[in-house]
């Protein structure tokens, strides 16, 4: 069967973006929902690989995080509302097809993070009977198309 | 720049010790995750530290391979730089003065 790639590169150098209603409908509500989250609950440990220390000493963590926590919250937030802006279009640039890939990529963090996605997630398919198989689908969707934008833009 | 010659004064001497922590060099250390993509990790070397697609994929092997690995060095300040943007990319970097 031919599954056509999500995203694909044009000759002037923008993207098409081939996803169905169903699909961007989809694309629209996850980003505000993490924004959301972000806002009212940032220490919520599913938030947690958004924010990774970058040191083992306390003192030394704490002066990084006072130094980029605020710009490392922007970017994020940034990323989610670039998707969420631009998910309706058939045609996006190569800079907001970056902030795509960012935004699917937390996405996937916080999804994968909740669900506790290990190497074998990815080999073992989706039980139907998993009371996570929604969400196991969701993020195997998120994960398909990150790859193909991927693809198109390398 | 003055060409008086000043009289010798008594100055303390840096301990050797202190000069070689101040210049060892900070490492950039990326973790193996189950959730970042190859393809994108390697993507992340690239659009960053400008590697090209080869060394890109080494490096991205290198942490998927062995858990982690080493992707930059240099000043503190440096480090720290290099590890905020890859964590704004979402990999899980860390680093330490080697």
């Amino acid at each position: 069967m031919f599954i056509p790639r999500p995203v694909e590169r044009m000759e002037d150098g923008r993207f098409e973006v081939r996803l169905s209603g169903h699909e961007r409908a989809l694309l629209r509500g996850l980003p505000a929902a993490l924004d959301d989250l972000l806002v009212a609950e940032p220490h919520d440990p599913s938030l947690r690989r958004l924010f990774p220390p970058a040191h083992e000493d306390a003192e030394l963590e704490a002066e990084y995080r006072g130094l980029v926590g605020a710009e490392l919250l922007g970017g994020h937030r940034a990323s989610l509302l670039a998707l969420a802006e631009t998910v309706d279009r058939e045609h996006v640039s190569e800079e907001e097809l970056h902030a795509w890939l960012s935004a699917l990529n937390d996405l996937r963090l916080v999804l994968g993070t909740r669900l506790g996605v290990t190497e074998a997630t990815y080999e073992d398919g989706i039980d139907e009977t998993d009371p996570q198989a929604d969400d196991l689908a969701l993020y195997a969707y998120l994960t398909w198309l990150q790859d193909g934008i991927l693809e198109a833009l390398t | 720049m003055s060409q008086t010659i000043a009289a010798p004064v008594e100055v303390e001497i840096p301990s050797g010790e202190d000069e070689i922590v101040r210049d060892k060099p900070w490492v950039v250390i990326v973790w193996n995750d189950p959730i970042n993509l190859m393809s994108y990790v390697t993507f992340v070397f690239q659009k960053l530290f400008g590697y090209g697609k080869e060394q890109a994929t080494r490096l991205m092997l290198e942490v998927h391979n062995d858990g982690k690995s080493v992707v930059s060095s240099g000043t503190r300040e440096k480090a720290e730089y290099d590890v905020s943007r890859l964590h704004a990319h979402g990999l899980w970097a860390t680093m330490r003065q080697d």
